[in-house]
C-alpha cells in the first residue's frame, strides 16, 4: 500500500470520526446511534496501520486482491448496519403505533370526563 | 407468552354489554349512513367509530351522531385501528365486540346472526362469510385468489373450513379481544394469520353466512396494498405464527 493511499485513507477516517463526534457533541446524534459509526472510523485507521493484517487475510480466504477482501468486509459490515436500523425501525414503529392507541383513548377518556362534568353542572 | 385478561380498569361506566367498532378513513360520505343503520338494526349496543387520523370529517361527524369516538392522531392502518378498538373494549368491560367496516360494504343486518350464533355455540370468534348462505356482491379474481389460498391453509390448521379468511365482519367475546389487544395481534394486515393465531390461543371459531355488498367508491382499505407484499407477508405471517410459542389466554 502506498503511503499516498494510507494518507488518504487516514484523511478520510479521521473527518468521518470528527464528523460523528460533532454530531454527537451537538445532539444531532444520539451515542447509543454512533457507535457503529466510530467503529467504521477506527476499523478504517487500523487496516491502514496494520496492512499486513489484511495482506494475511487475503491469503487465508485465497483471494488475489487485499482491496477485494477490503470491499467485501465494507459490504458486509453497511448491510449489518442497515439490519440494525431495521430492526430499530420495527421497534419504533411498534412504540408509535402503542402510542398513538394511547392518545387516542386518552383523548377519549378526557372529552367524556368534560362532557359528563358540563352535563352535571 | 400470557396474554393479560385482566387489564380492564374500567374508566367509564359500561351502557350495554355489546360494543360495535368502526375502524374508519376518510369516510365522510359513508360514515353517517353506517352508524344509522347500526342503530336502526341493533339499538340497544353501543357504537365506537375509530377515526384513523382522517383528513376530512369523519370525526367531526361520528362525534355529532353520539357515539364513542377514538382518534389516531396520524393514520396508522387498518390493524391499528381494529386493534385501537379492542383496547377501548378492554378498558370499559365490553362483553363482546363485533367489527364492521365504516365504508358501509358490510350490511348490519348480520349483527343479531353473528351474536347469536357466538352464544348458542360458546365460541368465542364468529367470522361474517360472503361465500356462504347468503348472497353476496362477487369478489374480483385477484382477491379471490389470495382468499382461497389462505383460506386453504386456515382450513388446514383448524381441522375446518375457512371460507372468508379476510373478512373484516366478525364477533368477538372478551377473551379473543383479550388476545387481539396484545402485542400478538398482526397489526400490520390482520388476515388468515389471525384466525390460526386464536385458533393456536385455544379459541372457539366458526363462520356464518353475511351479506357484503360490493364498495361503492371503491376505496376499500384494502385495495392498492401490493399483491404480492400480501402474499408474503401472509405466509410469513401464519409461518411465524405457527412457529412462536403458542398463546395462552386468561380466561
Amino acid at each position: 500500500m502506498s503511503w499516498q493511499v494510507k494518507l488518504v485513507a487516514l484523511a478520510i477516517a479521521a473527518v468521518l470520526l470528527g464528523i460523528v463526534f460533532e454530531l454527537v457533541r451537538t445532539r444531532r446524534l444520539r451515542e447509543e446511534y454512533s457507535v457503529l459509526w466510530f467503529l467504521t472510523g477506527i476499523t478504517i485507521v487500523l487496516m491502514t496501520v496494520f496492512f499486513e493484517v489484511l495482506v494475511w487475510l487475503t491469503r487465508l480466504l485465497g483471494s488475489v486482491y487485499p482491496s477485494s477482501i477490503f470491499f467485501f468486509f465494507a459490504l458486509v459490515f453497511l448491510m449489518a448496519i442497515s439490519l440494525h436500523y431495521a430492526i430499530r425501525v420495527s421497534r419504533l414503529t411498534s412504540q408509535l403505533k402503542n402510542l398513538a392507541q394511547k392518545v387516542a383513548l386518552l383523548e377519549h377518556a378526557t372529552r367524556d370526563r368534560v362532557l359528563d362534568e358540563a352535563s352535571t353542572r | 407468552m400470557t396474554v393479560p385478561a385482566t387489564d380492564t380498569t374500567p374508566v367509564l361506566a359500561t351502557r350495554a354489554e355489546t360494543l360495535v367498532l368502526i375502524p374508519a378513513y376518510c369516510e365522510e360520505n359513508n360514515i353517517l349512513r353506517v352508524i344509522g343503520n347500526i342503530r336502526r338494526e341493533v339499538p340497544e349496543v353501543d357504537i365506537l367509530v375509530i377515526d384513523d387520523g382522517s383528513s376530512d370529517r369523519t370525526r367531526d361527524l361520528a362525534i355529532s351522531a353520539g357515539v364513542h369516538v377514538v382518534s389516531h392522531p396520524i393514520n396508522m392502518g387498518y390493524g391499528t385501528a381494529l386493534q385501537t378498538g379492542f383496547k377501548f373494549a378492554l378498558q370499559h368491560g365490553y362483553e363482546q365486540v363485533v367489527q364492521i367496516d365504516g365504508d358501509g360494504q358490510h350490511d348490519p343486518a348480520y349483527i343479531p346472526r353473528l351474536i347469536e350464533r357466538m352464544r348458542t355455540g360458546s365460541l368465542d370468534v364468529v367470522l361474517g362469510s360472503r361465500f356462504l348462505d347468503v348472497e353476496s356482491y362477487r369478489v374480483p379474481l385477484a382477491r379471490r385468489v389470495g382468499q382461497v389460498l389462505f383460506g386453504m391453509i386456515a382450513s388446514r390448521v383448524l381441522g375446518r373450513s375457512i371460507s372468508d379468511p379476510t373478512t373484516g365482519y366478525q364477533a368477538l367475546t372478551r377473551r379473543a379481544v383479550a388476545l387481539y389487544a396484545s402485542d400478538l395481534f398482526p397489526v400490520d394486515y390482520p388476515d388468515a394469520d389471525v384466525i390460526i393465531l386464536a385458533h393456536l390461543a385455544g379459541l372457539k371459531i366458526d363462520e356464518v353466512g353475511v351479506k357484503m355488498f360490493p364498495n361503492a367508491e371503491n376505496k376499500s382499505m384494502h385495495s392498492g396494498f401490493a399483491p404480492f407484499y400480501y402474499v408474503f407477508k401472509m405466509c410469513l405471517s401464519i409461518a411465524v405464527t405457527l412457529l412462536r410459542e403458542r398463546p395462552r389466554v386468561a380466561a
